[in-house]
């Protein structure tokens, strides 16, 4: 027991050590304390081996709440120590409120701030777009001022680097849709259209839509977390204060990387999504890959790797401006890197394929 | 006073980037004191005290810490360590997702069996001594003043009522009034606690004004420790050098 009352003397006494470890021991002891209701009433510390400032509190709390109720309490022979203690929670105690909490929005409200704050960054994202096209104007005639080393280092880390693994993935698409189309199109005895609807359907649409959608994994996300950083560290602000915009060495160089980048991306897929069709078209349909390349130039146009590698540097922006723009949201700290860098990859990935279906309907409008 | 050393650092040696940062270091922190450790830039004050906080590992030498050795202990053994320390980090180092209130209260959560309302206000009594005000308790750390942020660093690292506690450069990129109140603060907390401080400084007034002793680190190991007082008059050329500069003379003279 940490306290208890001398039922003879009419005393409290407490003992033993009154620190934080034992905190939840001491509040149950203090329930089973049988208050007097009124009257005057000793607290005797003599016994106190330790006090710390959790315990120090506690008692003060149950101290004042049965003051309150009209009991006269004095505090006997506690050590300096817990006296000096007494003395500074008094102090704070008189002064402190209630914990105050954070005001939640209902959920109307909350629809509302979200509206708000979503329409405030598309205007955001508009004049970032705007700033740095006002700034590529600017330098473009001016080839001393582009950053070469940038552009290169740039193009290494988000396209050379990115070949093996969009190389097997392109791979494996083709052999997927080869033997998805292969099972239908062998019912129908019609095994050589394959060549067709591979070609199709990998040079206009799976090559440029799966690399974009890798990228936007791979180097959306990275320029985000990295601007982002940048931006936390007050890089971006060291920048800024030399005279060095941010937009000319760091943002352009990455959007013009990734615009020269991606279209050879998405060549270097097509290859081996063909590569992965010619694979199954063989060993499945039995047409060997020297009938799947003949019938492959004279039945795919040419026009259909245009559209298809077109569509390339129209992502590689979308990619570059909405990874770059949200790096340079981030405020805060660690939790705003994490949450913009979500953000990058989701809005990316999303604009891909809603301006792939816009693609689709203009093509199909001018009968492409 | 016969009673063991709170930290005992016995032949500490460490190798960091190809150099030896520690060679055989020794030291010492006595129970209820308020220790700085001092050096030049590189002489490996904050590698220090990463390894009396077991963040770093020595390649040899002890650390003991509460009598408890550090290099080889269990970490159940680290835990029973860990609960009775508390450390202000250079950065603060306080999560920036969670409010300054929630920050405080971190610890309560995860060591003791408390209720969540006597956490809450626990927390509440450790952010005002730390001299913030009650608006600061449900703010995120980003929104807060330097100054604020350290408070708010002190108030997480005394929540459990620590016997230890570690300080890491507390008033680096304070103004002067700031840091000179909260050199009144650890004087205070380390007076009503008992509390003993390790603490990381550069500032000459805190080093006068707060410490009972000092370590200058230099060359691998300790150099000296001793009051301010006697220190400066330490014959050492890189203690002479780093006291006898046109500030550390005028600080001197003002406590002298």
């Amino acid at each position: 027991m940490f306290i208890s009352l001398d039922p003879q003397s009419q005393r409290l006494i407490c003992r033993g050590d009154w620190s934080i470890e034992n905190l939840v021991q001491i509040k149950s002891d203090l329930k089973k304390v049988a208050w007097p209701k009124q009257g005057e009433l000793a607290v005797e510390g003599e016994e106190v081996t330790k006090m710390d400032i959790a315990g120090a509190w506690l008692l003060n709390e149950s101290l004042k709440k049965h003051a309150s109720h009209g009991l006269k309490v004095s505090l006997q022979r506690f050590s300096e120590q817990a006296q000096a203690l007494f003395a500074l929670i008094a102090k704070q105690v008189a002064e402190t409120t209630k914990v105050p909490v954070i005001e939640r929005l209902n959920a109307i409200d909350r629809l509302g701030e979200a509206t708000i704050q979503q329409a405030l960054e598309f205007r955001d994202f508009l004049s970032f777009t705007g700033k740095l096209a006002v700034e590529f104007a600017e330098n473009v005639f001016r080839p001393k001022t582009w950053r070469w080393n940038e552009i290169v280092a740039v193009i290494d880390k988000t396209g050379f680097r990115a070949l093996p693994i969009i190389a097997l993935l392109s791979f494996m698409i083709g052999v997927v849709i080869s033997y998805q189309m292969g099972t239908q199109l062998r019912n129908y005895g019609a095994n050589v259209f394959i060549v067709n609807l591979l070609g199709l359907s990998i040079l206009r649409e799976f090559g440029p839509l799966i690399t974009a959608i890798m990228v936007a994994g791979r180097t959306g996300s990275a320029f985000t977390a990295q601007l982002g950083t940048m931006k936390l560290n007050q890089e971006i602000d060291a920048l800024n204060t030399m005279g060095v915009t941010p937009g000319e060495l760091l943002l352009l160089p990455r959007l013009i990387g990734l615009f020269i980048a991606l279209p050879l991306l998405t060549m270097w897929a097509n290859v081996f999504g063909v590569l992965g069709g010619i694979l199954m078209a063989n060993s499945m349909l039995g047409i060997t890959a020297y009938d799947f390349l003949h019938r492959f130039h004279t039945e795919i146009p040419l026009r259909t790797l245009f559209i298809g590698l077109g569509k390339a540097p129209v992502f590689a922006l979308l990619i570059g401006s909405i990874g770059c723009f949200q790096g340079m949201q981030v405020k805060g700290g660690a939790d705003s890197v994490g949450t913009q860098t979500t953000r990058s990859v989701v809005l990316a990935i999303f604009f891909i394929i809603v301006v792939d279906a816009i693609f689709s309907i203009i093509f199909s409008r001018l009968k492409l | 006073m016969t009673e063991q050393p709170i930290i005992e650092v016995k032949d500490v040696s460490i190798k960091l980037g190809g150099t030896w940062v520690h060679k055989n270091l020794n030291l010492s922190v006595n129970r209820g004191e308020i220790l700085a450790i001092v050096g030049g830039s590189g002489s490996g004050k904050t590698t220090l005290l990463r390894e009396m906080l077991m963040l770093q590992k020595p390649h040899s030498g002890s650390v003991r810490v509460f009598d408890h050795e550090l290099t080889t202990a269990s970490p159940a053994t680290l835990l029973q360590v860990q609960k009775r320390w508390g450390v202000l980090f250079q950065q603060n180092a306080l999560f920036s997702s969670l409010t300054v209130q929630e920050n405080t209260a971190f610890p309560l959560h995860e060591h003791t069996k408390l209720d969540p309302k006597t956490i809450n206000e626990l927390a509440l009594l450790k952010i005002l001594l730390a001299g913030l005000p009650v608006s600061a308790a449900i703010k995120y750390p980003a929104e807060l003043s330097g100054g604020m942020q350290k408070r708010a660093g002190i108030a997480r690292a005394i929540v459990l009522d620590p016997e230890l506690l570690f300080l890491d450069e507390p008033t680096s990129g304070l103004d002067p009034d700031s840091a000179g109140t909260f050199d009144e603060l650890i004087l205070n907390l380390q007076k009503t606690m008992g509390l003993t401080i390790v603490m990381v400084t550069h500032d000459l007034d805190s080093l006068w004004h707060v410490t009972n002793r000092v370590a200058f680190l230099g060359e691998g190991k300790v150099l000296c420790v001793d009051a301010m007082q006697e220190l400066v008059k330490n014959p050492h050329p890189q203690i002479q050098a780093f006291f006898s500069g046109a500030r550390g003379r005028m600080t001197q003279r003002i406590y002298d």
